[in-house]
This record gives C-alpha cells, sequence and structure tokens, in this order.
C-alpha cells in the first residue's frame, strides 16, 4: 500500500502539515509579541485579561474570527473576493517548503529555492489587486492600486541586493548559500555586503506591506485599504498571510546575509529560530517607532535612493569577483 | 547643493536610529496606566465630573444652597430640579403685602429656606458650568468622580443632597 505512493509525495503532504502548523503557530506566538510590545512601548500593559498576562488573547481572537458569518458585500465579485484571500495565504506554504531551517531541516532542496520564494511570494500581488478590485470598494480599489505600485518598484531593488549574493556563491539553492557562511558574524554574507542588507531588509518591510510601508491597508486613510470589506476568515486569512509573509521574508534575509542556520559554537536550527525571531522583533519594533512615509516618498526612496545603490553596489561586487 | 542633500539624508539616517532608542527606553519603563477594575484611580484635581453641592462651614450635612433658583433658571437643558421649604410666612406675607405691612413679614424673610430635594439628571447635563458659574453663594461645584459607568438611565439621576450627607457621614466615620 505504502509502496505504491510516491515518496516524494508523502515528503511533500507531511511537509504541508508541518508547515501549516508552523504558519499557524507562528502567527500567534507575533500577534501576541506584536501586542505586548505596542503596549510597551506606549506604556500601557497591553493584552492583560485572557489568560495569565494575556497570553491566551490570540486565540481568543481567532476564535472570534472564526465564528464570524462570512459575508459578502452587495455588489462585490463573488468568486473573485473569496479566491483572493486564499490565494493570498496559499504561496507562503510553498515558500516554507524550500527554506533550510537546519542542516537537516529541509523539506525539498531545490536548486532553484531562491527563485521560487521570489516568485510566489510575487503572487501576493494578484491576491490584494483582486481583493481590491472585486470588493466593490473604493477604499479597498485605492489600496490595491497603492499595493501594485509599491510592489513593482521595491521588487527591483530587492532583486537587485539578492544578486550580488548570487554572484559570490554561484548557487541559487538556499542550502547551499547557507552552509557557505562561516558561522561567526563576521564571514556571514551580511558583514561582505552590508549596503545590500540593508536594502534588502527595506525592501522586504516595503513588500511584506509592513510599516513605515503600510500604505495599501493605511487605516488612517483608507479605512482598512484592500482588506475593507473582509470580516470574519477573509481578513483572518489576508492577516494569517501578512505575517506568514513577514516570516518569509525573515527567514530569507537570516539565510541570505546571517548565515541561515550556521552560528557560533553548535549549529543548527535553534540559531536560525533565534535570527528568524530576532528580525520579526526588529521588524516590529520598526513598526511601533516610525510613522507612515507619504506615498511619493515611498517612491522616492525606492528609485532615487534604492535602485541607484542597489546597482552601484552590484557593479561594485561583480569588479571584486573579476578581478 | 549636492553635499546638502547627502548631509540631509545622513541626519534623516541618524533621526531613524534616534527614533529606535525612544522606542526602545519607553520599552523597558515602567508602565503609565492602572488596570481598572482591579486599580483605580483617586479622584483627578481639576477633573470636571458632575456637579455636587458644596458642604457649609458650620454644618458638613447642609449645603450653602439658598434655594434661590438661579441654577434651575440658568441650566440650558433644565436637568436640575430644586426643592426647598419656603418658610410659610414669606408666602403669606407677599399675599398680605397690599393690605398693610405687618409685623411678621421682615422677621419671616430672615428665615432661611431649607434645602429639601437637590436632584440633577446627568444624562442630559452637557457639563457647560453655568449652575457653578451664576450660583450666587457658590454652592455648586464640579466632583472629581472619575468612575461615572452605570448599568440604566436612572444611575445618572443624582440626588446631590443624600450624596452630601452620605459623604459627611461617611468623613465623620
Amino acid at each position: 500500500m505504502i509502496d505504491a505512493i510516491p515518496a516524494p509525495f508523502i515528503v511533500v503532504s507531511v511537509g504541508l502539515a508541518a508547515v501549516m502548523a508552523f504558519i499557524g503557530a507562528n502567527a500567534l506566538v507575533l500577534v501576541y509579541l506584536e501586542r505586548k510590545i505596542a503596549g510597551f512601548i506606549q506604556r500601557r500593559p497591553g493584552p492583560y485579561e485572557v489568560g495569565p498576562q494575556g497570553i491566551l488573547q490570540p486565540v481568543a481572537d481567532g476564535l472570534k474570527l472564526v465564528g464570524k458569518q462570512l459575508f459578502t458585500p452587495k455588489g462585490a465579485d463573488g468568486v473573485l473576493y473569496w479566491l483572493a484571500p486564499m490565494i493570498s495565504i496559499a504561496p507562503t506554504l510553498v515558500c516554507f517548503l524550500v527554506i533550510p531551517f537546519g542542516p537537516r531541516l529541509q523539506i525539498i532542496n531545490s536548486n532553484v529555492g531562491l527563485i521560487l520564494i521570489l516568485a510566489f511570494t510575487g503572487v501576493n500581488v494578484l491576491a490584494l489587486c483582486i481583493a481590491g478590485w472585486s470588493s466593490q470598494n473604493k477604499y479597498a480599489l485605492l489600496g490595491a492600486a497603492r499595493d501594485i505600485s509599491q510592489s513593482v518598484a521595491y521588487e527591483i531593488p530587492l532583486l537587485l541586493s539578492v544578486l550580488p549574493i548570487v554572484f559570490i556563491t554561484g548557487s541559487l539553492n538556499l542550502f547551499d548559500i547557507a552552509s557557505s557562511q562561516g558561522p561567526w558574524p563576521w564571514q556571514w554574507y551580511g558583514a561582505y555586503q552590508p549596503v545590500a542588507f540593508v536594502i534588502f531588509f527595506i525592501c522586504a518591510l516595503a513588500e511584506t506591506n509592513r510599516n513605515p510601508f503600510d500604505l495599501p491597508e493605511a487605516e488612517s486613510e483608507l479605512t482598512a485599504g484592500f482588506h475593507t470589506e473582509y470580516s470574519g476568515m477573509g481578513f483572518g486569512m489576508f492577516f494569517l498571510a501578512e505575517y506568514a509573509y513577514m516570516v518569509v521574508a525573515s527567514c530569507l534575509t537570516a539565510i541570505l546575509f546571517l548565515g541561515g542556520f550556521q552560528g557560533p559554537v553548535a549549529s543548527g536550527w535553534w540559531w536560525f529560530l533565534a535570527k528568524v525571531y530576532l528580525l520579526l522583533l526588529l521588524i516590529i519594533w520598526i513598526r511601533w517607532t516610525y510613522p507612515r512615509v507619504r506615498f511619493d516618498q515611498l517612491l522616492n526612496i525606492c528609485w532615487k535612493w534604492l535602485i541607484p545603490l542597489a546597482v552601484l553596489n552590484l557593479l561594485g561586487t561583480l569588479l571584486v569577483i573579476a578581478l | 547643493m549636492m553635499v546638502k542633500k547627502f548631509r540631509d539624508t545622513l541626519t534623516g539616517l541618524w533621526s531613524l536610529l534616534v527614533g529606535l532608542k525612544v522606542t526602545a527606553v519607553n520599552f523597558v519603563r515602567p508602565e503609565v496606566t492602572v488596570h481598572y477594575p482591579r486599580q483605580t484611580v483617586p479622584s483627578l484635581e481639576g477633573y470636571r465630573g458632575h456637579i455636587e453641592l458644596v458642604p457649609s462651614q458650620d454644618d458638613p450635612f447642609k449645603s450653602k444652597c439658598i434655594v434661590c433658583m438661579t441654577c434651575v433658571r440658568m441650566c440650558p437643558t433644565s436637568c436640575i430640579s430644586v426643592a426647598g421649604s419656603k418658610p410659610k410666612k414669606k408666602t403669606a406675607g407677599k399675599d398680605q403685602a397690599a393690605d398693610a405691612d405687618s409685623g411678621d413679614t421682615p422677621k419671616a424673610q430672615k428665615a432661611k429656606p431649607e434645602l429639601e430635594s437637590f436632584v440633577v439628571d446627568f444624562t442630559y447635563c452637557s457639563l457647560c458650568g453655568l449652575c457653578v458659574q451664576n450660583c450666587p453663594t457658590g454652592a455648586l461645584r464640579f466632583s472629581t468622580d472619575v468612575y461615572l459607568a452605570g448599568f440604566s438611565r436612572q444611575d445618572f439621576v443624582f440626588d446631590l443632597l443624600g450624596r452630601l450627607q452620605s459623604q459627611a457621614e461617611h468623613k465623620e466615620q
């Protein structure tokens, strides 16, 4: 019986289940961290009532979202409207399949892992576009339009800042990129490529629609942007996807620039998780520190600073490699 | 021109780090809020709660109110209702004023009217303060009670005289 099922199929199925559990657990932890950190930075307790120190608050939030009625607004395109959250969350599952969590902890060791992640995270733009278009709501449409121009602009420096790493390692395999770095911080690519590191991190913030680049869902201007009309699990899936993309972006930053699972003394998945969570904490910290940029500022940062800097950095790297 | 732009950019980038430091410092500082149902704040100085009666100096159970009804007439939303026992002879004196100046009348006017009830319907009050401003004896002031939650409309119809007396009793104990 078990022989009839091809082995890769079993690996991928089990892997997908594990990834779903990982995404769910991460979302719970991150929601709690986000709200607690926001509270402490604003010198209030944050979630406090549900469970000790409010630790069950994300569970309560999730249950509330699951329990809500699924509602399609009048005049909305029903099929596209409900397809959008699914298109948003689905690619994240694929992204986690190729991420090397540890030396032995990777579901699929793909030779094009980096391209796969960059390609599949790009699908999120389509989901947001569909959500904004099908909601029959002007705020949603504006949010979607903003998201598209933002994503189109920031994909360029993102790719340009990944290229130096690819040229240094000569590989698109994430496992190879991680294992080609040494265990100590000065052996990581972040030390060789600080400019690319900073540009990549800024672009990752913009691509995941996090503050200070969260214009597609700027609540003070667009109510909630592209997910204005969504409630219940429609909103829940967008929310889950946003956190999942945050984790993907942090994983990718950790692999490309911070040595992945390599770390001083004992390399392993614990180093990887520690780095990913440090980056996530940094993202949350940034969110509660900076105000949102204006849209012209957003595009100016990208076209006038990040892209030229990324091109210069790439050319410099190529020169050094060629010599 | 170019130099200035780059310098501006550098100071801008530096300000980002300063911002991160500000939030980090506040992150480790103690909270400034209180956990409401378990902790409460004492009455706040300068807080404009509903109006309350000022106790008279010699008797804390009695108000300074002289039942002149200025506050009742002043109130734009008519949320104050005052009742007092005016000495009978005063009204009688008015009726008989046309007849003659009887010897009782000046004596009766000297007797102060006694405040019997002072009720304010806080659901209509807009906290404009006209009653407090115009009270000739300064018998009204804003309370500093912050916690004004209730379960029914009736909870916001305050019997201020009863409140004054219970507060005085509380203080004596």
